[in-house]
């Protein structure tokens, strides 16, 4: 029988899904004021770091997108990675979410479908125990 | 081509640098608590890892491409292009970490797999 989640490990995901999604829309907001830099020569990849590093939506995001990653560190030091990964992707809708009602992006009802489908899909994931080493030796 | 580029960075050296923290945190050990001490703890053991690093790498070559995409395209389209990476990730779990992926598991994976192209196939 598969171990119920753990409250540390739901905390850590919910984290993770808030954290994540926002960090990206934050960027986007920033990115799209930045334009789409010039990386190359270096001369125009240090004009697009300056660029990009004076935009407050840039450091909003990354500020958002490092508490995702200290999440994902925590959970990742007694989690599976393959277990990590798809329990943290109800992160898509939540971006999809946020694309909408904050940046006013059109998103069509065949995303919005795609949406449920990854629910479930991380209801299924959220199924199985997070800890495969552990769950083969309490099972012997 | 440039979005070729930039999506194909985003996925493969984004999952390559989260399997080797994750490599990483695994010799780590588990972190007893979040208290601000025993994270820093973690994250500083964590640093002396050479897997740890070679991830850093890869995941900011990642983050630069996933800005280059966002000032290009909509958020809700860039994000689920990138669920490529559950494919790359369960492969590489199984082969790179040596972990168990389970068939209830491979099957959310898979679920969430197809969901995520069908938010991708409405784009318009």
């Amino acid at each position: 029988m598969a171990r119920p989640l753990h409250l540390r490990t739901v905390l850590l995901i919910a984290v993770m899904v808030i954290a994540g999604p926002l960090g990206n829309a934050l960027l986007s907001k920033g990115m799209k004021q930045v334009g789409m830099p010039a990386f190359w020569p270096i001369g125009g990849l240090l004009h697009a770091a300056a660029l990009i590093l004076s935009n407050k939506f840039v450091w909003l995001g990354i500020a958002s997108l490092l508490t995702f990653f200290i999440a994902n560190l925590l959970v990742l030091s007694y989690a599976d990675y393959s277990f990590v990964q798809p329990a943290s992707s109800a992160a898509y809708g939540v971006v999809a979410l946020l694309g909408y009602f904050l940046l006013g992006e059109h998103v069509s009802l065949l995303r919005w479908a795609g949406i449920a489908v990854i629910c479930v899909g991380v209801l299924v994931v959220g199924r199985t125990n997070p800890r495969t080493e552990t769950a083969s030796l309490t099972s012997v | 081509m440039l979005q070729g580029v930039l999506f194909f960075l985003i996925v493969v050296a984004g999952t390559g640098g989260e399997l080797c923290v994750s490599r990483a945190m695994k010799q780590t050990g588990e972190a007893k608590s979040f208290h601000p001490a025993e994270i820093l703890r973690v994250i500083l053991r964590g640093a002396r890892i050479p897997w740890m690093w070679m991830g850093i790498a890869l995941m900011t070559v990642a983050f630069f491409s996933l800005l280059g995409a966002l000032s290009l395209y909509a958020v809700s389209f860039v994000v689920p292009v990138t669920a490529l990476s559950y494919l790359a990730g369960a492969l590489g779990s199984k082969l790179f970490l040596k972990e168990e992926v389970s068939k209830e598991r491979w099957i959310g994976v898979l679920l969430v797999t197809v969901g995520v192209t069908l938010v991708f196939l409405g784009k318009h």
